[in-house]
C-alpha cells in the first residue's frame, strides 16, 4: 500500500467519514482513495473549489462534532492556514495532512520537509499549536493517521500529519484494524437544540481581551497537558552513544544506514527520531547533551528543526548540521560523512 | 384581543448592536419568522459571517458557528453533509459573500448545495466603517471612493443574483428589498421559501436583499429608504431570478 | 380596536416606524430620552390605531408588539 493510501484507509477505520480536499502533487491518493471509497461506505468525499474551501468544509464537519480530514502538500496548506486558525480559536478537533514537496512558493514537486517550521509554530495567526505527527514508515503513515483522530477529539485541538513525497509514494506492508473510538464529550457540537438544550455557538471571536486572553490561557492548559503527555519519539541505538543524530521522516530512515555503517567502523553513534514534532521530545534531547558529544541534526531543508534541538540541548553541545533542501533528499553517504566528521571532533557549520 | 405581531422566539432577547435604522434587524427578524412558522428552531444551525453581521449569533436562538470572512457556504457545506437532516443557513454581507467569498458562493451554488443562503446587499463595507464594496454603485462615494466609484478604475459592481442564474446548480434566486412594508412583506415570503426548500430538499436557494445603512451612506434612516428605491433597485432589479421547480431556469 | 406595546428602552429612534404609518399616528418623542440615549418612537393617537403592523414590520429592533 502507498503511504498516502494508507493515511485515507486508517483515516475511515478511525471513523473519519468526511473529506475535503483539492488536488495537488504529491498527496493526491489520499483524494482518490477516499473519491473511491467514502460513497460505499455512507461517508462523504467531496473536491472543494479550493484549499480554503476544504479547510472551511473541515471547520463546518467539525463544528458538527464529527471526525473529519483534509489533506494537502505544501502549497495548499499555506493557503489553509486560514482556516486552521479559526479552527484553533474555536477549539475544533480536526486531522490536516501535509505531505510535504519543497519551497517556498510553487516550490517543486519533489520530498521535502522544509514545512517543519510553520507546522510546529501552528503555522497561521495567533496564539496556537497544532498536534504534529512526523511518520518515518507507511505503517506510522496509518498508525499516526489513527493516533492523531484521538489525540485532537481528546485535546479539541487540530492534529497534523506531516508527512514528505517519500512517505506518501513509499509502498510498504502496512496492517490497519478498526478500532475502538475512545469516548468523548461533545456536547459542545452544533447538533441543533431539538428545543431541549441552550444553544451552542462555534466561535474564535471575542471583542474582550480579557476574555479573549482567558480563552487562550485555558487553550494553553491544554497544550500543556499535550506536552506533558503526549511526547512521542524513537530511540535507536542510543545506549552508549557519544553521537546523536536527530532527525524525523525520511531524514530518519537514512540516517538509521548511515547509523549502521558507522557503527561496523566502531564509532558509537545512535538517533532520536522525534515522532512528535510538536509536542517536541526536549526531555531526552536534554539528557542526550549530557552523555553525547556532538549532535548532527538531519533534514531535508535548510536546518528548522536544529533550532529545537539547540534549545532542548541548551546549546551544550556541537551540532553538525546536514541538510538538504529543494526536493533532495541527504543520502546516507553524506549522513555518514558527517558522522565520521563529527567523531574527528569536526565544528558545527 | 390577541397579539398579531410580536418578535419570534428564534431571535434571541439580546439588543441588536447595529445602527440606528439599519435594516439588517429586519432581515433578522423575517429569518426569525420563518424558522418559528417552519418549526424549525431545533434543528437549525446558522453560519455568522464577518462584517456587520458578525455577531448575529448572539441573535438567532439556534445553534450558530461563526465562519471566517466569506467561508460561510463552505462552512455551511461541511454542518449540512454532515447532518443532512438539520436545516443550515447562511447570513452574509456583499462583502463577505460578494468579494472575498466569491468562490465559496459560487461552487455552493453550482453543487446545489442543500443550503439557505440570506445575502444582505447595502452596497458598502458597514463594519470597518465605509468603504467600497463589490456592490457599491457607479459613482458611489464612500471611504475608500471618496471622488465616487470611478468604473474605469476600479470596475462594475457584481449582480449576485444575475450571475448566479447563470448557473445550472442553484434551486432558487430571488432579490428582494426590505425599504417599505409591501417589500418586507415579500421579503419574508421568499426568505421563507427559501427555508422551504432546503426542507424539501430541492437545493440552493439565495435571497439578496437590498438594504440601508444609513450610518455609512450619510443619510437618515427615512432617507436611505428611499435611496434604495431610486438609486438601488434601477441597478439591481428586484425578482426572481431561478425558481428551478417551478420551471424557471431548468438545468440544461 | 388596537393595542401598541413598544419596548420603549430599546428603542434606537431611527423613525422607520414613524414613516411606516398609514395614519401618521407615531412620532419621536423629542421630550424624552430612553436609557440607549434616544428620543423613543410613540404612538401619539392611540384610539386611532387599527393595528395594521406596518410600523412594527418596519422597526428593525422589533420593539413593537401589537394586538387587535
Amino acid at each position: 500500500m502507498k503511504g498516502n493510501e494508507a493515511i485515507a484507509e486508517a483515516a475511515i477505520q478511525a471513523g473519519c467519514r468526511h473529506y475535503f480536499g483539492y488536488p495537488i502533487t504529491p498527496q493526491t491518493e489520499v483524494a482518490a482513495y477516499m473519491a473511491k471509497r467514502m460513497p460505499k461506505i455512507g461517508g462523504c468525499f467531496l473536491q472543494a473549489e479550493s484549499e480554503i474551501a476544504a479547510i472551511n468544509m473541515v471547520y463546518g464537519v467539525a463544528s458538527a462534532g464529527k471526525r473529519v480530514m483534509t489533506s494537502s502538500s505544501s502549497p495548499g496548506i499555506s493557503l489553509k492556514g486560514e482556516g486552521i486558525s479559526y479552527m484553533a480559536g474555536a477549539n475544533l478537533p480536526a486531522l490536516v495532512v501535509n505531505v510535504q514537496r519543497g519551497g517556498p512558493g510553487l516550490g517543486g514537486i519533489q520530498p521535502s520537509q522544509s514545512d517543519y517550521n510553520q507546522a510546529t509554530r501552528g503555522g497561521a495567526h495567533g496564539d496556537f499549536h497544532l498536534l504534529v505527527l512526523a511518520p518515518a514508515s507507511v505503517q506510522e503513515m496509518a498508525d499516526l493517521t489513527m493516533l492523531g483522530f484521538d489525540l485532537a477529539d481528546k485535546y479539541r485541538m487540530t492534529a497534523m500529519i506531516l508527512a514528505d513525497g517519500t512517505m506518501g509514494q513509499m509502498m510498504e506492508p502496512v496492517e490497519i484494524h478498526p478500532r475502538e473510538i475512545p469516548e468523548c464529550d461533545k456536547s459542545w457540537a452544533l447538533t441543533g437544540t431539538k428545543m431541549q438544550r441552550e444553544r451552542n455557538i462555534i466561535n474564535s471571536l471575542s471583542m474582550d481581551p480579557y476574555d479573549l486572553e482567558r480563552m487562550n490561557l485555558e487553550r494553553y492548559e491544554r497544550y500543556a497537558a499535550v506536552e506533558r503527555d503526549e511526547v512521542r519519539y524513537e530511540s535507536y541505538r542510543m545506549d552508549d552513544a557519544e553521537i546523536c543524530v536527530v532527525a524525523f521522516g525520511i531524514a530518519a530512515r537514512v540516517a538509521k544506514n548511515a547509523i549502521n555503517e558507522a557503527r561496523k567502523q566502531g564509532v558509537k553513534v545512535g538517533l532520536i527520531r522525534p515522532i512528535t514534532l510538536w509536542p517536541f521530545p526536549k526531555a531526552p534531547l536534554k539528557a542526550a547533551a549530557e552523555t553525547c558529544k556532538s549532535f548532527i541534526t538531519v533534514e531535508l531543508n535548510m536546518g528548522q528543526m536544529v533550532d529545537d534541538v539547540r534549545l532542548a540541548t541548551e546549546c551544550k553541545r556541537p551540532i553538525i548540521t546536514c541538510n538538504r533542501t529543494g526536493g533532495v533528499i541527504p543520502s546516507a553517504a553524506e549522513v555518514y560523512n558527517a558522522i565520521m566528521n563529527a567523531q574527528k571532533g569536526g565544528q558545527a557549520e | 384581543m390577541s397579539v398579531v405581531f410580536q418578535k419570534p422566539h428564534a431571535l434571541t432577547d439580546a439588543v441588536l448592536h447595529y445602527c440606528p435604522g439599519c435594516t439588517h434587524g429586519i432581515v433578522h427578524r423575517l429569518v426569525a419568522e420563518a424558522i418559528d412558522e417552519l418549526g424549525i428552531e431545533g434543528k437549525t444551525i446558522g453560519v455568522a459571517p464577518v462584517g456587520c453581521a458578525v455577531f448575529a449569533y448572539d441573535y438567532f436562538n439556534c445553534d450558530v458557528a461563526e465562519a471566517a470572512h466569506g467561508r460561510a457556504p463552505a462552512v455551511a457545506t461541511g454542518l449540512k453533509r454532515a447532518e443532512p437532516s438539520n436545516i443550515v443557513f447562511t447570513y452574509q454581507g456583499d462583502g463577505d459573500l460578494a468579494s472575498i467569498g466569491t468562490a465559496e458562493t459560487v461552487h455552493a451554488a453550482a453543487r446545489n448545495e442543500n443550503i439557505t443562503v440570506i445575502f444582505i446587499n447595502n452596497a458598502i463595507y458597514g463594519m470597518t466603517g465605509g468603504q467600497m464594496a463589490p456592490t457599491s454603485l457607479p459613482g458611489q462615494v464612500t471611504q475608500t471612493s471618496p471622488y465616487g466609484r470611478d468604473v474605469n478604475h476600479c470596475g462594475y459592481p457584481v449582480r449576485i443574483c444575475e450571475m448566479l442564474a447563470t448557473l445550472d446548480g442553484p434551486e432558487y434566486l430571488e432579490r428582494v428589498a426590505v425599504n417599505n412594508v409591501k417589500n418586507v412583506r415579500a421579503a419574508k415570503k421568499a426568505i421563507k421559501k427559501a427555508f422551504q426548500n432546503q426542507i424539501d430538499g430541492k437545493g440552493f436557494s439565495l435571497v439578496e436583499v437590498l438594504s440601508s445603512c444609513p450610518t455609512n451612506w450619510g443619510m437618515t434612516p427615512v432617507k436611505a429608504l428611499e435611496w434604495i428605491d431610486e438609486k438601488m433597485i434601477p441597478y439591481y432589479p428586484l425578482g426572481v431570478y431561478k425558481d428551478r421547480s417551478a420551471g424557471k431556469g431548468e438545468a440544461k | 380596536m388596537a393595542k401598541l406595546t413598544f419596548r420603549t428602552d430599546r428603542c434606537k429612534g431611527c423613525g422607520l416606524c414613524v414613516a411606516a404609518c398609514p395614519k401618521g399616528l407615531i412620532a419621536i418623542a423629542k421630550d424624552k430620552i430612553n436609557q440607549k440615549g434616544h428620543h423613543p418612537a410613540e404612538l401619539t393617537d392611540p384610539d386611532a390605531c387599527v393595528g395594521c403592523a406596518s410600523c412594527a414590520t418596519m422597526c428593525p429592533d422589533c420593539i413593537i408588539e401589537v394586538e387587535r
